[in-house]
């Protein structure tokens, strides 16, 4: 302990004579704990030291649904971070409300954020009664169909274009003993398909109309009724992968044990990581190959209000490193996912990366339903949907009729 | 002062000072923590608190959304199941195993550490190692495929109408150790004379334990009783590390509905409202226990 003050003392007077005058130590909170991730934020910490601050990593392990909780109840317990992640959206709203959240308003405009985060309901999300409290620093989608080419090559098929391809090209895959369609048991995986499978099937009006407006009648209506068709083509296709997480799944394509995963851009890591090659070895399908759109979900970071007047200095630091060009390059590229500006420039951007880009730029794209409903409306359909993934028994008749009585009370 | 006044007849307050000064903090706890904070929990159950408690009531709507939640309706089933099974079981395991030791056979020592270890390995790593051991493509399944019986299948953990004995399966495994300790040491403290009284009656072995040793030994099993009680209500960390409440929701415990409500769904109201239908549930079972327990013995 005596050793730790007297190194602080120590580095704090080096500090003082060489170092800025306005050095300040940060801990920032985030759950990216996987080779790919923390390579990712290991660049955002490099660009934030550089500007003389200090990022201490507090990584916590195990995925969102574990660090939300921990990083919640430090800031209403009185013991805030200096920074932390969440996926912006409603995760954080209720925090905002209670005036536990730094208002980065400000510095926002100073950097005029509104005009280069494209698109702009990325920075809508982070915008309550007209402030804004996050930063958001990339851009994740869920719309993608990953398939593996050697799998169908076994099944002497070709590879698909499309859901409907797929679905078609499913016996053949059987019959080599390849499993059609991996989705691990994690209830959030199961009930990521199915919004994927809402979009590519009943289109972005039908999404916006059940999400957004929370419209009871649409999602009991003919057009819901065609999705929860294909998702029960997608569970029959599922039986077999007998696996719990998404990057388990996400192996057994790489492996060529399963035909296809419908996963979000962070499952293109898992193939960077094994050494494959977009086109070759892999196929991406954004919007499953049917509708071409891809929803703009993402993670963003949130400043906890601070006494200590230095680190709430430093928090407009890090706000702004976060957002500038060049880390924002340098972080997307290792992490996989896209930039949350419009001119920057991802030449090294891979084949689906570069897909991802060019629907960005057309403008195809929706809010995630992080955006849109709440935590609890989330994980009421996890339930709904890992219930239907898992019980052949259940109807997709009956699970719609959960599934419209859940939009009708969502909030 | 006043003690040393009426020092002929001492105040009934001031009696065993020391004691009751002792057990203060123990009476805080048990007030502020635990009464103070179930009843807080109960009262917010009313309100539709979200991330964070707050005072707007909705009168019984979290009740009614809780028993409408088929989710909700299967971790209610899955609890008695598995509660139902696990006492039997372990009450009948546990007496078996301590019945056999107790027949002054060789290594007797050898065998309670080995019976006892599992109980030192936390759920978690329970959970865990029964995940790897039920799973079809690691576990059993490959192992009696691999000896040639290829059509085997033995895959609880997968299979939804099944997968709660999986868990109890591990549990089992974990818990009767304990059992039979407890067991033991009730069947140690029987006296010689009645086995010896026993054996000159001739009355046979069994009926010797059912009708005189396990009536003699009502306090342990009581004991036992209460420890694999509480254990069955608080069940998590089991299902967390085995099957994560899968397939679908097939293994949900009442438990794991509060924790995930309360946090994940960042729905407090909803959490508070499962919370005191456990609680509910508890005091339904140990009230008219309690109350015939030691209700009884002071009429008596």
């Amino acid at each position: 302990m005596k050793l730790r003050i007297l190194a602080a003392v120590l580095a704090a007077g080096v500090s003082f004579s060489f170092g800025p005058a306005n050095a300040a130590e940060l801990e920032v909170t985030h759950w990216w704990t996987s080779g790919g991730e923390a390579a990712a934020v290991a660049e955002l910490a490099k660009a934030f030291d550089a500007t003389g601050n200090k990022w201490i990593d507090g990584a916590i392990a195990g995925s969102g649904g574990t660090a939300r909780p921990i990083m919640v109840s430090r800031i209403t317990g009185g013991d805030p971070m200096a920074a932390t992640q969440f996926n912006h959206g409603r995760q954080a709203e209720e925090l905002v409300q209670s005036g536990l959240m730094r208002d980065l308003t400000d510095i926002a405009t100073k950097e005029g954020w509104k005009d280069i985060i494209k698109p702009s309901s990325l920075l809508d999300s982070c915008t309550i009664d007209g402030k804004i409290y996050c930063a958001p620093v990339n851009i994740h989608s869920w719309q993608w169909l990953w398939l593996s080419n050697a799998a169908f090559k076994t099944a002497g098929v070709e590879v698909p274009k499309n859901w409907d391809e797929f679905v078609a090209a499913a016996p053949a895959l059987e019959k080599a003993g390849i499993v059609p369609l991996a989705v691990g048991g994690q209830p959030w995986q199961s009930a990521g398909a199915f919004d994927v499978l809402m979009v590519a099937i009943a289109g972005k009006d039908v999404f916006n109309k059940v999400f957004g407006d929370k419209d009871e009648d649409v999602a009991a209506g003919p057009e819901i009724a065609k999705v929860f068709k294909a998702a029960d083509d997608a569970r029959k296709m599922a039986k077999g992968s007998n696996v719990q997480d998404w990057n388990q799944a996400t192996n057994l394509v790489i492996t060529g044990k399963a035909g296809g995963q419908i996963m979000g851009d962070w499952a293109q890591g898992e193939f960077q990581l094994a050494g494959q090659k977009a086109g070759t070895d892999y196929t991406c399908l954004p919007g499953l190959g049917v509708n071409e759109i891809i929803s703009t979900g993402g993670d963003a970071f949130y400043f906890p209000l601070l006494k200590d007047e230095e680190k709430s200095k430093a928090q407009e630091v890090l706000a702004s490193t976060l957002i500038s060009p060049t880390t924002q390059v340098a972080f997307n590229l290792k992490k996989g996912s896209l930039p949350v500006r419009g001119d920057v420039d991802l030449a090294a951007a891979n084949d689906c990366m570069k897909k991802g880009l060019e629907i960005l730029a057309k403008g195809n794209v929706i809010q995630g339903t992080d955006q849109l409903l709440s935590a609890d409306s989330q994980k009421q359909k996890e339930d709904l949907f890992s219930e239907f993934f898992a019980n052949a028994s259940m109807t997709p008749e009956d699970a719609q009729k959960r599934f419209a009585d859940i939009i009708g009370s969502a909030d | 002062m006043t003690g040393q006044a009426n020092a002929g007849r001492p105040n009934q307050l001031l009696r065993n000072l020391n004691s009751k000064i002792a057990s203060i903090p123990m009476i805080l706890t048990a007030v502020v923590i635990f009464l103070g904070g179930t009843l807080w929990t109960v009262f917010y159950s009313f309100t539709n608190s979200k991330l964070l408690p707050r005072l707007s009531f909705v009168g019984f709507d979290q009740y009614e959304r809780l028993w409408a939640a088929p989710r909700w309706v299967i971790s209610i089933q899955n609890l008695a199941v598995y509660g139902i099974f696990s006492l039997i079981f372990s009450l009948l395991i546990g007496f078996v195993l301590a019945a056999l030791m107790d027949q002054k056979i060789r290594f007797e020592n050898t065998f309670r550490t080995i019976f006892l270890y599992p109980f030192a390995l936390s759920f978690i790593v329970t959970g865990l190692v029964w995940q790897w051991i039920l799973n079809p493509e690691f576990g059993v399944q490959s192992v009696v495929r691999s000896l040639g019986w290829t059509s085997f299948a033995f895959d609880p953990l997968y299979n939804p109408s099944i997968v709660i004995y999986g868990i109890l399966i591990a549990a089992l495994w974990q818990g009767t150790g304990l059992v039979m300790c407890l067991m033991l040491a009730g069947l140690r403290g029987i006296d010689e004379d009645i086995w010896k009284a026993a054996r000159v009656d001739g009355i046979p072995m069994w009926r010797t334990y059912v009708q005189i040793i396990i009536p003699m030994m009502r306090p342990v099993f009581i004991t036992t009783l209460v420890i694999i009680a509480s254990g069955i209500v608080r069940v998590y960390d089991l299902v967390v590390a085995q099957t994560s409440g899968g397939p679908g929701i097939a293994s949900e415990v009442p438990a794991k509905y509060v924790y995930d409500y309360m946090f994940q769904a960042q729905n407090l109201g909803q959490g508070f409202a499962a919370s005191t239908m456990m609680l509910i549930t508890v005091a339904i079972i140990i009230v008219p226990w309690a109350y015939l327990e030691f209700g009884g013995r002071k009429r008596g």
